[in-house]
């Protein structure tokens, strides 16, 4: 299945800004990360279709992810 | 006179009618019930000014106030208010500000000015140490904060500090701010406007003195403490120093509540071109911090030979999304000159964003624009031009000068102003996060989000994720930030050291400088006061509760497209519960019980 993941801030540092991934079905949020050599406590924020998710949670063919560092402002 | 600690001790009384320049000792008790700064300003003004009063008369009084942190080795340790009653909400106004001039002001000695009446012709105040002096401006009126800063600069030599208006602010401009150390403003609620009003071009300051610290060994501790945590922490250790706020672009879009085309819209697809990511890469110069702080979240940026401070988050959303433009290097320039002229970047852009809905509608013809760029959305030369002409309070331009309310309430149709009690709101759309929407409506100032930052728990999980579109519980945690935000801002120092610090590291730094003996929890509850005061003083203006709402659009509009598709905001849920949590009635009134215990019963 494609799941497209949007990096953001240093994140994109060596891996890009938007990455198809093709994933085996029942993979995890987290073994993507794992995949992209992105460690857990690097991420702050992280979205599926725009909406606050976790890491076990499992996307469906067509999602997409967002992913922060500890970022904000204001 | 006595000893203070952490403040001066004294209070400049400047009244411009009659030429005279008092040094008042500091109400001591006044100070530690409200802290200082927004606190402190607040009560003078309530004391002195009646509500009622027209705010650009001579009547109203000017208020620069500083914390008693403000000057010290504390993180972020420069900020000054400006407290005066707001002639664009009709609300008390507090406009807080970074750099270097509140802490230079401070070391000549003073916790506070207030200015009072008018000056017949321009004038300037020069505070040197125990020197103060009103003088004639004649030679900067009509200059830019730029051209007046480097004038006085020729004058008093380059370690001056000013704080200044520009051309808007002279020409009464309701959106217009003060400017200080070039490009940091006072910017919100038209203050520049009361200091047009009174002829008062500028405060210049240079101080040579210093602030006296109570228990030095105890503030090593606590300033220790607080840095390790700014250090440590993800936000202001990392994220802020390397994007600065900007990098909220990409966040607040992803969750599809980037507000676009004045609110029209919600996600912008051209995000990306002017997020912080694309501005550390193509156009920041170099960072651009204030008065020892080590976050840093300023930015200096260069496009075109253009150059200076900014831009900020806001700044970015209002001239790029809310204008439907991607053109940073647009933004950029309109950023500039609303530094120069003097404008609020957030109600400038947001007024332009709703000229171009004016005119997308018909409201506005093309013949009215006598020749300036075309308003309609994504028009990036427009942007940059017509902040000028706003700057310039110039044809059309005059009018958007005041305000996109007054704007589109000269067509009729009010509804199409972004604002709440006629000030726009910054660049969060409600009906995506429930708690900032909760936040502006009941925002003591109209339109704002450094009242109650609500973002931080329903956006980025600070100091935990809170579901954005749940109602449950948001009445509670806007109050506590609401709070927090108002002593954070009375002590002097930047909200951003809040998404490291909690209560109790304030309360140890303000101890340690004041020797009080505050914890965390009475630290927060001075904000509760501070709020109620500021409530009380709208009260009395006249404000009425009903105007504790968003524009339609909000909350009768759903979102059209993107994540948040579908959703509105339910202020009709929130507010309630938020005046029951806040110990008011359910019409909004503080109740007696509620003001005893806060010991403001004087002021009911
Ligand atoms: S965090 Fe930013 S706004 Fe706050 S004091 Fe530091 S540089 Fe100024």
């Amino acid at each position: 299945m494609n799941i497209t993941v949007k990096l953001f801030a240093t994140l994109r540092e060596g891996r890009g800004k938007i990455l198809e991934m093709e994933c085996k079905e029942g993979t995890r949020i987290r073994d993507i990360l794992h995949d992209l050599k992105i460690e857990e406590k690097e991420v702050a924020i992280l979205l599926k279709n725009g909406i606050s998710s976790k890491m076990d949670v499992v996307p469906s063919c067509g999602d997409y992810l967002s992913i922060f560092p500890p970022v904000g402002g204001g | 006179m006595q000893n203070y600690f952490g403040y001066q001790g004294t209070v400049l009384r400047v009244n411009l009618t009659e030429k005279t320049i008092k040094k008042e000792e500091l109400n001591l008790d006044d100070a530690l019930k409200f802290i200082g700064g927004r606190g402190l300003g607040t009560k003078i003004l309530m004391d002195e000014v009646d509500p009622k009063t027209d705010a650009l008369s001579t009547e109203n009084k000017l208020i620069f106030a500083t914390g008693p942190l403000t000057g010290t080795s504390t993180p972020t340790g420069g900020r000054y208010m400006v407290i005066t009653k707001s002639p664009l909400t009709g609300t008390v106004a507090c406009s807080n500000s970074g750099g270097y001039w509140g802490a230079e002001f401070k070391f000549a000695g003073y916790d506070a000015v207030i200015i009072e009446g008018k000056s017949e012709e321009p004038v300037y105040l020069n505070i040197a140490d125990d020197i103060v002096e009103i003088k004639d401006a004649s030679f900067v009126w009509g200059k830019t904060a730029g051209e007046t800063t480097a004038a006085f600069e020729e004058v008093y030599g380059k370690k001056v500090r000013v704080a200044t208006i520009g051309p808007a602010g002279e020409r009464l401009s309701k959106i217009s701010g003060i400017m200080n150390d070039r490009g940091r403003a006072a910017g919100r609620s038209g203050v520049g406007a009361v200091m047009g009003s009174k002829n008062l071009k500028a405060i210049v300051v240079r101080g040579t003195g210093k602030v006296n610290v109570n228990d030095a060994l105890k503030l090593k501790e606590a300033f220790s403490k607080s840095m390790a945590k700014i250090r440590e922490n993800g936000v202001t250790g990392q994220g802020l120093p390397t994007y600065g706020s900007a990098v909220l672009v990409n966040i607040i879009n992803e969750n599809g509540v980037l507000p676009t085309n004045n609110f029209q819209e919600s996600y912008f697809d051209k995000a990306d071109e002017i997020s912080g990511e694309t501005l550390a890469e193509k156009f920041m110069k170099k960072k651009d911090p204030c008065y020892r702080c080590p976050i840093g979240c300023g930015r200096y940026c260069e496009v075109d030979g253009i150059e200076g401070s900014g831009p900020e988050y806001e700044t970015i959303w209002g001239f790029g999304s809310d204008c439907g433009v991607s053109d940073l290097g647009a933004i950029i320039k309109a950023n500039y000159w609303c530094n120069e002229y003097g404008l609020d970047t957030i109600s400038a852009s947001a007024t332009i964003a709703a000229a171009m809905e004016l005119y997308q509608k018909g409201y506005i013809k093309k013949e009215d624009l006598e020749g300036a760029p075309e308003l309609i959305w994504g028009n990036a030369e427009a942007v940059v031009e017509w902040t000028k002409l706003m700057g310039q309070v110039k044809g059309l331009g005059a009018k958007m000068a005041e305000g996109s309310y007054r704007l589109c309430e000269s067509y009729g149709v009010p509804e199409l102003s972004m604002s709440v009690k006629k000030q726009e709101m910054p660049a969060y759309d409600p009906r995506g996060i429930q708690g900032i929407g909760l936040n502006y409506a009941t925002s003591n100032r109209g339109g704002c989000h450094v009242r109650g930052y609500m973002i931080s728990p329903e956006i980025l999980s600070l100091p935990q994720g809170l579901d954005r579109f749940a109602t449950d519980e948001k009445a509670e945690w806007t109050k506590i930030f609401q709070d927090f935000t108002a002593s954070i801002d009375a002590v002097g120092l930047c909200l951003f050291t809040s998404f490291a610090m909690g209560a109790d590291d304030y309360a140890d730094l303000y101890n340690s400088i004041c020797g009080t003996k505050l914890t965390g929890n009475e630290f927060i509850e001075i904000g509760d006061r501070i709020w109620n005061l500021e409530r009380l003083y709208n009260l009395k203006a006249g404000i009425d509760p009903s105007e504790d709402t968003l524009p339609k659009r909000l909350l009768e509009e759903p979102i059209s497209a993107g994540p948040s598709t579908g959703h509105v905001n339910k202020l009709s849920v929130t507010l309630p519960q938020y005046y029951k949590a806040r110990g008011w009635t359910e019409k909004g009134i503080p109740t007696e019980e509620k003001l005893t215990l806060l010991g403001l019963e004087a002021f009911k």
